[in-house]
């Protein structure tokens, strides 16, 4: 590798940000001053293995310099590439893959306010309207459209960053002008976020399992929630064995809960027979898909439930480290993950020898920095390794070939809080549960036109009518987007889907991942397929083409036609087909192979344009 | 003494392609595998030099079973894989993929493309005049080769070959996403200002002419550029002892450009920059 810096240095601040994460340099190759070297410093080199070894640490290393001083200059990024022998070139196009990062010039705070779905018919672009007037140049604040920021039950929802030691962050949602500027003018006296138990409206009822400790226990203390439960399933799993873990997740019909819905004991078992080691769990917490916020309020409310459930999947499988990935917008969940994270680890339930039990797991957390393509799993593998977030060609298959090239467990949130009870009650009961091919509660993130939005928990087979009603839906109910950007719409009157797997497949729509957002009719359809449209082209990571060009092409289409009705769109409606079929069809990825399913389900179930 | 790499013995699977049973090594692609029995696919990111990256999608094919269509260029044969390589379903991603490129991309240099196109009965201005394009200059910032970035279809084949495939210099990367997404060197620099090395071996592998010879851009500039009336002349580098083989682009008497034959063993088609582009003392006539 042959490294080539450009003259631009790194500020003191810069400087002092990179290395309270990696330690001062040890030597001048790694960009220590020359007076501070030694003699022997002229001897030898940290390059090599050792020094591409360190390449995971670029992401952190980004957030560091951008969390510092709120953009990332070239000095700074060309210090960071010496420190972790990267090329400069490499690590620019790292840095400029993430929507959260800049390689310009900007102010210390970024005010991302969320003009996505929810929000926008909560109407975000009046707030942004207000906003932008009155945080001009000069305000001292750099003022993003962003795409979903997992508020939707408080929408609309604006999210502060304000640059310094610490980074000071802000939440502010609902928000009014006056209280998004107000966030990021001074994010430390900006009102507390309300607990997470907000955003779950069944709250403290005892039927519930997957949120039952949401809003009971102190999602601080670690004694709360051994009190009410906790660690009663990771001492079953002990007892169990790997072997027995695994037998009772595929008894119990656990699929994941991310949208795809494999098997989860079969990813396990496929991970846990592979003869090469190490073995990693990875955590996928890159909640992004426009209305998805479940697995922020399990994060926020019950964060050791997740650390537990971390520690039996990689007993499981076989694994001693795990990487929660989590993303880059929920600076509450970070905060509650880390403090939980490193209480479990004083208290010996993370660590070198788990409850005595002589089993070695440690956790550590990856923040995303705006890129929806990390939520697929092979992205988010690459993304933590320190390389652009592109998907790779599968197979191979992460349970082969995974994180750092090893075989790789990979669930979300939810699937592994599942963990939990079908454990602590065994596998039977927890099949018991819902219908015979979905098994188990499921969360459902229910936003838009209702009266009380928030997570619900329901076992699989409630009707969408039944879920619509718990929450309150508001007269006038035009449409209910299942799934997410990603899934499809379905008309008001189609109340009687089953919310499982197999019901929503047989009526031709996805469950995704438990996205219900329901639109009433002061929201117009066109303009929000415009907006799922913008979303699919801003995410699109550009590596193969349908996807890079189809969704350009499909806004485009969308634009024209966004007044047009009948035949006067009709050209556009078979052009939207053509190019929606191949990039499902040849698109590397889902991002791309489900680009056009929200925009097709619009105009064939709801008869938008005609 | 000639060495023939006999490789080691590989196992022939049996698979159905378009309905005609027919065997490969393990190991082998789809497209290997079809170029074998007389049936090209079009490709554009598929390099012979390197690992295919698969983000172009023009060779996608069906395989039973697959949910989605699959990359010829590098899905493996398995035993028993049936695969079809012209079915209406990937006669239109083909086609579609095409259209995108041709679109939005200044593909008038890729060999190639316009049989395609025709064959596939594309319609790249469909998406009619106001489609977004790459709409980039030239980038003419040295003196030995030409970025033109309006021609790149981001099929990674130049940072692969700057990168760990072959020349180790990591000066290029993709910057950006999305449509946004470009070949870039550091903060976007001339390249003067970055870790080229100016061996050229990006410019031997894309496939679209984005990338070029200054000599090649200035003559197609001045419409000066003939290809047929070139010949080709395969020689051995005089500057060091290494061996490398060069092929001499020649027109009117002048070297025009240099490359170097693939299956040569000593460069796979890559050299430094005195080979690649060292030639002016060979037509120095005074």
């Amino acid at each position: 590798m042959d490294l080539h810096f450009g003259d631009s240095k790194p500020t003191d601040e810069e400087r002092a940000a990179i290395d309270a994460l990696l330690g001062p340099p040890e030597s001048s190759w790694e960009g220590a001053a020359r007076d501070e070297m030694r003699a022997a410093d002229l001897r030898w080199a940290r390059g090599g293995r050792a020094a591409r070894d360190r390449r995971d640490l670029l992401l952190p290393g980004l957030h560091a310099i951008n969390d510092r001083v709120g953009w990332i200059s070239e000095g700074a990024l060309d210090y960071l590439c010496r420190r972790l022998t990267v090329p400069p070139a490499e690590a620019y196009g790292v840095a400029t893959f993430y929507a959260m990062f800049s390689v310009k010039p900007r102010p210390a705070t970024v005010l991302h306010v969320c003009t996505d779905l929810a929000c926008a018919a909560a109407g975000a672009s009046a707030l942004c309207e207000g906003v932008e007037a009155r945080l001009g140049l000069g305000s001292g604040v750099h003022v993003e459209r962003s795409p979903c920021l997992g508020l939707c039950e408080r929408a609309p929802a604006a999210l502060a960053i304000k640059a310094g030691d610490p980074v000071r962050t802000a939440v502010s949602a609902p928000a009014t002008v006056h209280e998004a500027v107000l966030a990021a003018s001074s994010p430390d006296s900006a009102p507390e976020e309300p607990p997470a138990a907000m955003a779950v409206p069944q709250a403290g009822d005892p039927g519930l399992t997957l949120l039952r400790r949401v809003g009971v226990v102190d999602p601080a203390s670690l004694d709360d929630y051994r009190s009410h439960g906790g660690y009663a399933a990771l001492r079953r799993a002990f007892d169990l064995g790997p072997a027995g873990v695994i037998r009772e997740v595929t008894d119990s019909g656990l699929v994941g809960r991310g949208g795809a819905a494999f098997p989860t004991g079969r990813k396990w078992q496929a991970t846990a027979s592979q003869p090469d080691h190490p073995h990693y769990l990875v955590c996928n917490a890159d909640e992004s898909e426009p209305g998805t916020f479940k697995d922020r309020v399990i994060l926020e409310g019950d964060p050791y439930a997740l650390v537990e459930s971390m520690t039996i999947a990689a007993y499981a499988t076989g694994a001693h480290r795990g990487y929660l990935y989590l993303r880059g917008e929920y600076p509450r969940a970070l905060r509650r993950m880390e403090h939980a994270i490193a209480q479990a680890r004083a208290r010996g339930f993370l660590g070198e020898d788990i409850l005595g039990q002589g089993y070695a797991f440690d956790i550590e957390i990856r923040r995303g920095a705006g890129a929806y393509i990390c939520g697929e799993e092979t992205a988010l593998f690459n993304s933590i390794e320190g390389y652009r977030g592109e998907p790779r060609s599968k197979p191979p298959f992460p349970v082969e070939k995974g994180l750092f090239g090893k075989p790789t467990v990979e669930n979300n949130v939810e699937t592994l809080v599942n963990v939990l009870p079908i454990l602590t009650m065994g596998a039977e009961a927890y099949a018991a549960i819902g219908t015979e091919k979905s098994t188990g509660p499921k969360l459902f993130c229910v936003s838009g036109s209702v009266e009380r939005p928030g997570i619900y928990e329901l076992p699989f087979g409630a009707t969408l009518g039944e879920l619509l009603d718990l929450a309150g839906v508001r007269p006038g109910l035009r449409a209910v987007l299942l799934g997410g950007a990603a899934g499809g719409f379905v008309r008001a009157d189609e109340r009687d889907i089953p919310l499982t797997f197999e019901g929503t497949r047989e009526a031709g729509t996805t469950l995704g991942s438990g996205v219900v957002m329901a639109f009433d009719d002061t929201v117009p359809l066109p303009r929000l397929l415009l907006r799922i449209a913008e979303f699919f082209r801003d995410e699109s990571c550009g590596q193969c083409v349908p996807c890079r060009v189809g969704t350009v092409r499909q806004e485009e289409a969308l634009n024209r036609i966004a007044e047009r009705t009948g035949a006067a769109a009709a050209d556009d409606i078979a052009l939207l087909r053509e190019v929606g079929r191949a990039m499902r069809d040849a698109s590397i990825c889902g991002l791309g192979q489900t680009a056009w399913n929200a925009v097709e389900s619009a105009i064939d179930r709801l008869g938008a344009y005609e | 003494m000639t060495v023939t790499e006999l490789g080691i013995p590989r196992r022939l699977l049996e698979f159905t392609l378009d309905g005609e049973a027919v065997r490969a090594p393990e190991g082998a692609t789809i497209l290997d595998a079809c170029r074998a029995s007389g049936k090209d696919i079009p490709t554009l990111c598929e390099g012979d030099t390197l690992r295919p990256k698969n983000a172009c999608r023009v060779c996608v094919v069906e395989v039973e079973g697959s949910r989605t269509l699959v990359p010829a260029c590098s899905r493996k044969v398995e035993p028993g894989m049936e695969v079809r390589t012209d079915t209406e379903r990937s006669r239109h991603s083909r086609k579609i993929v095409l259209e995108l490129l041709a679109s939005s991309v200044d593909l008038s240099t890729t060999p190639q493309v316009a049989e395609w196109i025709k064959e596939y009965e594309a319609k790249p201005d469909r998406f009619g005049p106001d489609a977004a394009r790459l709409n980039e200059e030239p980038r003419v910032d040295n003196d030995l080769y030409v970025r033109d970035y309006d021609k790149c279809i981001l099929c990674y084949k130049c940072v692969d070959a700057c990168g760990d495939q072959w020349q180790n210099t990591f000066a290029i990367s993709v910057a950006g996403r999305g449509f946004d997404a470009r070949i870039a060197v550091e903060q976007d620099a001339p390249l003067t200002d970055s870790a080229c090395v100016y061996c050229g071996n990006c410019i031997e592998v894309c496939p679209t002419g984005a990338l070029s010879f200054k000599s090649e851009f200035d003559m197609r500039a001045a419409g000066t550029w003939d290809e047929p009336a070139q010949t080709e002349t395969t020689t051995i580098c005089a500057y060091c002892g290494v061996g490398c083989n060069l092929t001499l682009h020649v027109q009117d008497n002048e070297i025009v450009k240099v490359t170097s034959p693939h299956d040569n063993p000593v460069t796979h088609g890559n050299l430094c920059i005195k080979g690649r582009f060292g030639y002016q003392h060979v037509q120095n006539r005074d």
